[in-house]
């Protein structure tokens, strides 16, 4: 394992930031610490990275019992939400700082950053200051200088949250494969389920400073732990006493064993999907989602008595029933 | 278009009411019985260990008070304690004291027969009052706060992450303090030194008090003109007074010219 984190409690003040958080962290892995703010997940990172004691628990990283070594001498990488560029140095002294540090040759360290420039498609850029990058360029250098010290692990914290949605998307993109490249074991940490979903091999869901649930992108949208998780995954619809997925509801035009009657409020087209809203028997609102197809071969219009039952497999919390 | 014209007359109307022409006055009164009187009146050996004097105030209040008010405006701002913001308030008790409160406080402490460490001070032959050593400490605790509040809001506003980031990168704390946090307050740390040269340039309270005013041995540049003043030496006292504004105007052009363009206001 490269990271295990064991009952790791943090308060600040009142405020209860992680309650016993215990998780591991294969090598090489790609994981998402993943949850609403003010869940605990930056907490716990920067527990991680010694940039906050814990109250109780323990830090092992690479087997080493890290929890009372400082920053500096964990070897970790640190990718901040803002940047933290070095606002005063070149793009390539920033890149060259940890090595600067450790007093490296300059011939091995020049050779290090043209080499780490290329990676982050920074090369061309070596000459220029922080300010004359964009927000995307800035958080790459970020990530050039936290690789340069080869860390034994790279943490970062909500790494595209400053960046607009295209750029944001490309990062993505851009990090699931650079990780392909690297593969230094490696946690990030996001509010966004979408980035988790599409980035991580591995998620953990926090939340009120405990572990909901840890699991693949896949686990966590099929055998959510609990409604929490569930609704915090993925979309749901309420049908009855339950949460479904809105794809995981079957419409029927003939009454049948568990299904409720239901009216067609409005038919969206929004291209392959289909999304139906509904109004329950009860006066609860609901709302389905279908395919073309399948919308097309019911004939669904507004206005139409339909009955909803759940589909044969459906994702469901346990807890929610 | 008029309320805009009459905002800047109000500005400039105002400063020059105030500065631009009394100090006119002091250029042309200095210059009155031509140049060469007035090289003359700042030359004279008094005037010349009067300015010899006020650069030893410069040059031994100037980096101290530097060196203590970043290490002041980082534990303000870095570090949580008890007593961090009385610390905060003490600070501008300079700018809240007269001078020549702060002169009379010195003689209290260091007067050599009823100061409060003036004995023990006098018995190890070390004379404070009425000589150099003193006129130093009321010069720092007058030009004590410039620095630390001129660092202080750029501290704050650097925030911790670029330090945390050095930090997670393998540099310790003097290697953070010099490569990351000193480049990034440094133009803060820069006016704080300009404005606390000009005020050690100019004061003239405290001193006074603790000096003695003895011409030619205890007597600053301030010191000087008054004295030059007081005996109807009006060119004297306004020639030496233009050398004085124009030390304080060297050291702003000083700054200006080593800072960088972005940064020039």
């Amino acid at each position: 394992m490269s990271i295990v984190v064991e009952a790791v409690s943090k308060r600040f003040g009142e405020f209860v930031a992680l309650e016993a958080v215990s998780l591991e962290v294969r090598d090489g892995s790609l994981t998402a610490l993943l949850g609403p703010s003010g869940g605990g997940k930056s907490t716990l990172l920067r527990v991680i990275a010694g940039l906050e004691q814990p109250d109780a628990g323990r830090v092992m990283i690479a087997g080493e019992d890290a929890t009372s070594k400082p920053p500096q001498r964990r070897n970790v990488g640190f990718v901040f939400q803002h940047y933290a560029a070095f606002k005063h140095m070149t793009v390539r002294k920033n890149v060259a700082f940890g090595l600067t540090i450790r007093k490296r040759p300059k011939d091995e360290t020049d050779a290090r950053v043209d080499e780490l420039l290329k990676l982050v498609h920074l090369d061309g850029f070596a000459d220029r200051y922080p300010s004359q990058l964009s927000g995307g360029q800035r958080q790459r250098m970020a990530l050039a200088r936290a690789l340069a010290v080869q860390p034994r692990v790279l943490l970062l914290d909500e790494p595209f949250g400053a960046l607009d949605a295209t750029v944001r998307k490309e990062l993505r993109a851009w990090l699931r494969r650079l990780h392909d490249e690297v593969h230094v074991t490696t946690v990030f940490v996001t509010h966004d389920q979408e980035e988790a979903m599409e980035v991580a091999e591995q998620i953990v869901v926090l939340n009120h400073g405990l572990v909901e649930q840890v699991g693949s992108p896949r686990d966590l949208y099929e055998r959510p732990a609990n409604e929490f998780v569930m609704r915090f995954i993925g979309p749901v619809t309420p049908l009855g006493e339950r949460w479904l997925r809105p794809h995981d509801v079957d419409i029927l035009l003939e009454p049948a064993m568990g299904a409720t009657e239901a009216m067609i409020d409005r038919v969206t087209h929004l291209g392959f999907e289909v999304r139906v809203e509904l109004s329950l028997g009860d006066g609860d609102a609901t709302w389905v989602q279908t395919t073309r197809g399948r919308a097309e071969e019911l004939e669904l219009q507004e206005g139409q008595i339909v009955w909803l039952r759940p589909a044969g497999d459906p994702a469901l919390a346990p807890e929610a029933a | 278009m008029k309320s805009r014209l009459a905002l800047r007359f109000a500005a400039l109307g105002y400063l020059a009411l105030l500065l631009g022409i009394p100090v006119v006055l002091v250029f042309i009164h200095a210059f009155q019985d031509g140049i060469a009187s007035a090289w003359d009146a700042v030359t004279t050996p008094e005037a010349q260990h009067a300015f010899y004097l006020t650069m030893v105030m410069v040059v031994v209040a100037v980096p101290l008070n530097t060196v203590f008010g970043v290490l002041c405006a980082l534990a303000v701002v870095r570090q949580r304690f008890r007593g961090r913001a009385l610390l905060n308030a003490m600070v501008d008790l300079p700018f809240a004291v007269s001078p020549v409160v702060v002169g009379l406080a010195l003689l209290l402490v260091y007067g050599r027969r009823d100061g409060w460490a003036g004995e023990w001070l006098a018995e190890r032959g070390i004379q404070v009052i009425f000589s150099t050593p003193g006129m130093i400490l009321a010069t720092m605790f007058v030009s004590l706060p410039f620095v630390v509040r001129e660092v202080i809001p750029v501290l704050r506003e650097i925030g911790t992450e670029q330090e945390q980031a050095a930090a997670t990168l393998g540099a310790g704390a003097f290697q953070t303090f010099f490569r990351v946090t000193l480049p990034a307050i440094r133009w803060g740390v820069a006016y704080g030194v300009v404005l606390t040269t000009a005020r050690a340039l100019g004061e003239f309270g405290a001193v006074s008090v603790v000096s003695g005013k003895l011409s030619g041995r205890t007597e600053t540049a301030t010191l000087f003109v008054e004295n030059r003043f007081q005996r109807f030496d009006e060119t004297g006292a306004y020639a030496a007074s233009v050398v004085l504004a124009l030390l304080a105007l060297a050291t702003l052009l000083a700054m200006n010219l080593i800072k960088p363009k972005e940064a020039r206001g």
